[in-house]
């Protein structure tokens, strides 16, 4: 029995190890690559911000005083801009776990090292949920400094909490639109994009659901997006109790632990079939 | 947690019948995805066409040899001949369409991880992350592998100083040293996390003579003192005859001859014996060496 536990700790010491390395990696590129680091925060900054305006911009755009609340509006677009931010954060990171090896011509060391996949996803997706909450925090910051907002009544931990569930998924479809850039080494990478914007546009980002034609609105109700940002806009904007934020939370959660598995399985069928059909290679 | 096998320490590498076709006809996608495979031809068959796709090939054809615990073993052959195929199957970056590799006795195709904890490889194109310095790499590497940073950082100082790399690069982008550097660093790489079968893809390609010279000690040296087996692809018909105990000569994916290379120098000629293993090779490839430093990409 001391023997199982002495290898069973054994076996987490490596794995954690191992898990760390794509980790520290990870930070590594970030550290170097640090002149883009700045690109993507003016740019994310501003695009927030191009659309936030809009709200305050109602009464110019329309020539009369707005009948509705353009602070509620102001808050309802910067929650949808910021919890987009990080949501499409973890999603490019998680997905792009192939593609960067491709593009950086390591995919063949990596994949070749003795990692189990699980463990080497773990790595990515720490990167990537510690990445996207830092980044989306700093631009809530930044973005705050233009609007005089209210969050009196805001239920702040119980937003963190429909967030933190919501992570899971996103990690989860990451994973799978990952196995893109292992079945198409040439376009696989170009997939995952059209995948993050159709969910940009069904999921409510900037519009309630209810105006999206029928058919688009019955797939907003799978994305676990759309739960995020109704979870999200309740706590924040109407102070929802953690009691109310349930029925976001619980089919999230739901989500997550059935597209976790999947997507590993997924994962691990693909990592495959790229063996057999020689797609590893750094370039198709 | 399952038990593994105890390592066969007699053979390092025994490769038998190993064979792997490419753009055979494939069934749909979601097929593949569940583990469904191509028809594979018949042995001695020519593979069946795919509708308006590229020509199948076999680029490993029913390659069988044998590599002896500490041995230095090359393999030769003309761009195209299968070379880095076989390089790729024996590192578990491809999955033999027939045949088997075992690495000291465990077999690629029951126990993947336990193989990979034993080899490591260096391929013709230093992969790597241009951005990060060597010593960002280094340690990436090594922590895949289970070697702590303190631990790495102490041996990668070593052997980038043994390789005469100097101590101001260590910390600089990789992408701002020079090609023959990076080959350095990828070989510092390798030797970092000890590993028993070393394969080693052209490592010397685009490399200077003093640098090629560097490595061929290393690779001796570590051969000597490490215990490590090696297998090497090359071009180079002086580093072949240096450095290898036996070479194998494959020509289109097939195995055209083996032995060490005295003995293949010895062996075939009408008139006697060939002077230079060059000789052996355009004699058994009928082609003449080719002095390229593109790498082989079959």
């Amino acid at each position: 029995m001391q023997k199982l536990v002495r290898r069973g700790l054994s076996a987490l010491r490596l794995e954690s190890l191992q898990s760390y390395a794509f980790l520290a990696r990870n930070w590594h590129l970030t550290r170097r690559y640090w002149g883009w680091e700045v690109v993507w925060f003016f740019y994310s900054l501003t695009s927030g911000l191009s659309v936030v305006f809009i709200a305050q911009g109602a009464e110019a755009l329309t020539g009369a005083a707005p009948s509705f609340d353009v602070n509620y509006l102001t808050m309802y677009l910067i929650i949808g801009t910021l919890i987009w931010r990080y949501l499409s954060s973890i999603f490019m990171l998680t997905s792009e776990v192939i593609a960067w090896e491709r593009w950086e011509g390591t995919i063949e060391y990596t994949l070749m090292a003795p990692v189990e996949r699980w463990v080497h996803l773990v790595g990515q997706t720490a990167y990537s949920l510690i990445y996207s909450l830092v980044t989306t925090v700093l631009i809530g910051i930044a973005m705050a400094l233009f609007f005089e907002l209210d969050l009196s009544s805001a239920n702040l931990a119980g937003a963190a909490a429909v967030v933190l569930a919501g992570s899971l998924s996103l990690i989860a479809i990451g994973i799978v639109a990952s196995i893109l850039p292992l079945l198409y080494p040439e376009r696989g990478a170009q997939m995952t994009e059209v995948v993050q914007a159709s969910f940009l546009l069904i999921s409510g980002v900037y519009y309630p659901i209810s105006v999206l034609p029928d058919w688009m609105e019955s797939l907003a109700r799978f994305s676990p997006v759309t739960y995020v940002l109704d979870g999200t806009r309740a706590a924040v904007l109407d102070g929802a109790t953690l009691a109310d934020l349930l029925q976001f939370i619980g089919p999230l959660l739901v989500l997550g632990a059935v597209a976790l598995p999947i997507g590993l399985r997924a994962f691990k069928a693909a990592e495959n079939y790229a063996k057999r059909a020689g797609k590893l290679k750094r370039v198709g | 947690m399952r038990a593994r096998k105890p390592l066969d320490l007699r053979q390092a590498l025994v490769v038998d019948s190993i064979t792997k076709y490419f753009h055979l006809p494939q069934p749909p996608l979601w097929k593949r995805l569940l583990g469904a495979s191509a028809d594979l031809p018949e042995p001695g068959q020519l593979p069946k066409a795919s509708k308006g796709g590229k020509e199948p090939i076999a680029a490993v054809d029913h390659v069988s040899f044998a590599v002896e615990r500490g041995e230095i073993f090359g393999i030769l052959g003309p761009n195209g001949s299968g070379k880095s195929t076989l390089v790729r199957l024996i590192s578990t970056l491809l999955r033999p369409d027939r045949g088997s590799a075992k690495v000291f006795g465990i077999d690629l195709a029951e126990d993947e991880m336990g193989v990979k904890q034993l080899i490591s490889r260096v391929s013709v194109d230093a992969a790597f992350f241009k951005k990060l310095s060597p010593m960002e790499n280094l340690l990436y590497g090594a922590r895949l592998y289970g070697v702590t940073a303190p631990e790495a950082t102490v041996k990668a100082y070593e052997i980038m100083g043994r390789l005469g790399l100097k101590r101001s690069s260590f910390n600089e982008p990789m992408e701002e040293m020079s090609r023959g550097m990076q080959q350095k660093v990828a070989v510092a790489r390798a030797f970092l996390t000890s590993p028993i079968l070393l394969l080693l893809d052209e490592p010397t390609t685009g490399l200077d003579p003093r640098s090629k010279r560097d490595v061929r000690e290393f690779i001796e040296e570590l051969r000597d003192s490490h215990d490590a087996t090696i297998l090497i692809t090359t071009h180079d018909m002086e580093e072949a005859d240096v450095l290898c105990d036996r070479v194998a000569v494959i020509h289109n994916g097939k195995l055209a001859a083996i032995g060490a290379p005295e003995q293949l120098k010895h062996s075939g000629a009408d008139n006697g014996e060939f002077s230079t293993l060059e000789d052996v090779f355009i004699h058994l490839t009928g082609e003449q060496l080719v002095d390229t430093e593109a790498a082989d990409i079959a």
